[in-house]
C-alpha cells in the first residue's frame, strides 16, 4: 500500500504527461443533438479515463515527458496498451472540437474558408457527396471507431474510417491529416439514440460540425505540407 | 438450414386450349400447399415467372404471382433466411443483471437489424455466386463477417443466460470436471480468467469459454467485433459474453467490470454443460 501511494506521490511530482482537456462547451450546449448526461459520462468518465491511465502506463518510462502524438507515431506497434490510450485520449480531445452548438450543414466560404469549400469539391465533387461518403464511412465502421475527414499535404482530401482507438495520423504515407472527426464507439451516441446510429451520425454532420475547426486544421495541413521534406 | 415455406401456388390454366366458346373470365384456381422453396422454386419456373403476366390471368392474380416468385429465395444453393429466435424468458426475466429496456433493445433492435443484414448479404451473395462473380463475393464478406458473426453470437448468448433463480453452478458432470481440469481453483478462478478477458477486450467484442477439439480441453478467450469463436479460432463456443457497450451501457454506463461481474449471476450452466457434451462426442 505505501508502495502504490509512493508511486501517486511519485506521478503527481513528476507533473502528469498530459491533463483532461475541459469541454470546449458547457455540458448542457449540444442539447438536444446530445444530452448532458452523455457529455458529462463520455467527458468525465471516458475520456478521463484514457488520460489517467495513459499517465500511469508512461510515468518513469522515456515516453513520460513527450508530446501525445509522439507518445502515438513511437507505440502504434509496439506499444498497444499504451497506445489505445494515448491515441483515445488524442482523438476524445480532438473530436471535441470538432462539434459546436451551431454547426453542421454546408460550409460557407465567408464564414469559414474559401480553401475548405475548394478543396471539398476538388475532391468529393460537392459538398452532398462529401456528406454521403462520409456517413457511410461512420455507419459501416464494424464496431467501435471513428469516422474521418483527412488531409494530404496539397489539402486533398478523403474519408477514412478506423476501428477502435486507430488514428489516420499513424497510416503509412503522407496521406492523412486528421481534420474532422466522428466518434462512433456506442457510447458517444447510446444513452441519446439508442441503436439507431445513423440518426446521431446524421445529427453530427447536420447540426454539430465545427467548420470552423476544419478549416484551422485544413491550413495547418496545407502550411506543414510546405515544409516537408 | 432454414426453408421458408411458400404457402400459395397456383395454376395457370392455359386459356388457349380452352374452347371458344366457352369465353367466361379464367376460373383460375389459387391452390394453397404448404411446399419448401426448395421444391417449388426451380430455374426453369422461376424463368417461367415473366411469362406469367402474359398468361389469361386476371392481372392482379399474375402481378402478385409474379413477385412472389422473382422475390422468392432462390432454390438448390441458397433459400436460407434467418429469423430472430424467440427467447425463452421474458424481457424482464434477467433483471437485476440485466434490465428490461436493456434486453427489449439489444435482442430486438440490435440482434434484428443482425438478421436483417445478413438475409441481405446471403441474398446478394446468392446472385453473386450464381454469376461467379468472385469481385463481389470478396466483396460481400465484411458483411457476412459481420452480420452473421452478430446473429450467430447473440443466438448462442441468449441460450446462455436465465433467470438467476434458475442459474446454478453444476456440482458434478462433465462442466465441472474439464474446469477443474483447465484452473486449480475451479468455477471461481475460471470466472476471474474469462471476466478478466472480457473486461479487457479493447473497443468491441466477445468474452469466450471454448472447447478445443484437438487437446480435449476447454479455454479461455475473446474475439473482436462480431468475428464468431468458431470460424476464427476453431473453437467450439460453450459460453459467450457480449461486451459490445450496447449490452450494458443502458445500466452500468462505461462501468463494464459491474456488468461482467453480474452477468455471472444468470449464466445458464445446464446450456454449457449441454454445448460441451456435444463437442466432447466430436472426437
Amino acid at each position: 500500500q505505501i508502495f502504490s501511494i509512493l508511486s501517486i506521490l511519485a506521478v503527481v511530482a513528476h507533473g502528469a504527461t498530459y491533463d483532461l482537456p475541459p469541454l470546449p462547451f458547457g455540458t448542457s450546449s449540444l442539447k438536444p443533438m446530445i444530452s448532458k448526461k452523455t457529455l458529462q459520462i463520455h467527458h468525465g468518465k471516458h475520456h478521463a479515463k484514457y488520460v489517467n491511465t495513459l499517465n500511469a502506463l508512461v510515468a518513469g518510462t522515456s515516453l513520460e515527458n513527450q508530446s501525445l502524438e509522439k507518445i502515438i507515431k513511437a507505440t502504434h506497434k509496439s506499444k498497444p496498451g499504451i497506445f489505445n490510450n494515448a491515441a483515445q485520449a488524442w482523438n476524445h480531445s480532438f473530436y471535441w472540437k470538432c462539434m459546436t452548438p451551431k454547426g453542421g450543414g454546408m460550409p460557407n466560404e465567408n464564414k469559414h474558408s474559401k480553401l475548405l469549400c475548394d478543396k471539398i469539391n476538388a475532391s468529393f465533387g460537392s459538398y452532398d457527396n462529401f456528406r454521403k461518403e462520409f456517413a457511410e464511412a461512420a455507419n459501416t465502421a464494424f464496431g467501435s471507431g471513428w469516422a474521418w475527414l483527412v488531409s494530404d499535404a496539397k489539402g486533398n482530401l478523403s474519408v477514412r474510417k478506423t476501428i477502435g482507438a486507430d488514428n489516420p495520423m499513424v497510416s503509412s504515407g503522407k496521406c492523412c491529416i486528421p481534420i474532422l472527426t466522428c466518434d462512433v464507439w456506442e457510447h458517444a451516441y447510446y444513452l441519446d439514440y439508442a441503436n439507431l446510429r445513423p440518426s446521431y451520425v446524421d445529427t453530427f454532420l447536420d447540426k454539430l460540425v465545427n467548420w470552423e475547426f476544419v478549416a484551422e486544421n485544413l491550413e495547418r495541413a496545407v502550411d506543414s505540407g510546405k515544409n516537408w521534406s | 438450414s432454414l426453408s421458408r415455406a411458400i404457402t400459395t401456388t397456383y395454376h395457370i390454366i392455359n386459356n388457349n386450349t380452352q374452347s371458344q366458346h366457352h369465353r367466361r373470365p379464367s376460373t383460375n384456381k389459387i391452390t394453397i400447399i404448404t411446399m419448401s422453396a426448395k421444391q417449388i422454386i426451380t430455374p426453369a419456373l422461376r424463368a417461367a415467372s415473366i411469362h406469367v403476366r402474359s398468361s389469361n390471368l386476371s392481372p392482379a392474380l399474375s402481378k402478385s404471382a409474379a413477385a412472389h416468385l422473382s422475390t422468392a429465395p432462390a432454390g438448390g444453393g441458397g433459400g436460407v433466411v434467418h429469423t430472430l429466435p424467440d427467447l425463452r424468458y421474458d424481457y424482464a426475466a434477467l433483471e437485476p443483471s440485466v434490465s428490461a429496456e436493456t434486453m427489449e433493445i439489444h435482442h430486438s433492435k440490435h440482434h434484428n437489424t443482425y438478421v436483417t443484414n445478413l438475409n441481405v448479404a446471403m441474398e446478394k451473395l446468392d446472385a453473386a455466386v450464381s454469376k461467379g462473380d468472385a469481385g463481389s463475393i470478396i466483396g460481400l464478406q465484411g458483411a457476412l463477417k459481420f452480420n452473421g458473426g452478430g446473429h450467430l453470437n447473440h443466438t448462442l448468448f441468449w441460450e446462455n443466460l436465465c433467470p438467476a433463480g434458475e442459474s446454478a453452478v453444476p456440482s458434478g458432470g462433465a462442466l465441472k470436471d474439464a474446469v477443474e481440469a483447465r484452473w486449480k481453483g475451479g468455477f471461481e478462478e475460471m470466472k476471474k480468467e474469462v471476466g478478466a478477458m472480457s473486461v479487457g477486450v479493447q473497443g468491441s467484442g466477445w468474452g469466450w469459454l471454448g472447447f478445443n477439439v484437438k487437446t480435449g480441453r476447454i479455454e479461455a478467450t475473446t474475439c473482436p467485433n462480431q468475428d464468431p469463436l468458431q470460424a476464427t479460432t476453431g473453437l467450439v463456443p460453450l459460453l459467450g459474453i457480449d461486451v459490445w457497450e450496447h449490452a450494458y451501457y443502458v445500466d452500468y454506463r462505461n462501468v463494464r467490470p459491474n456488468y461482467v461481474n453480474a452477468i455471472w449471476d444468470i449464466i445458464n450452466w445446464k446450456t454449457v454443460e449441454e454445448r460441451l457434451v456435444a463437442a466432447q462426442q466430436q472426437k
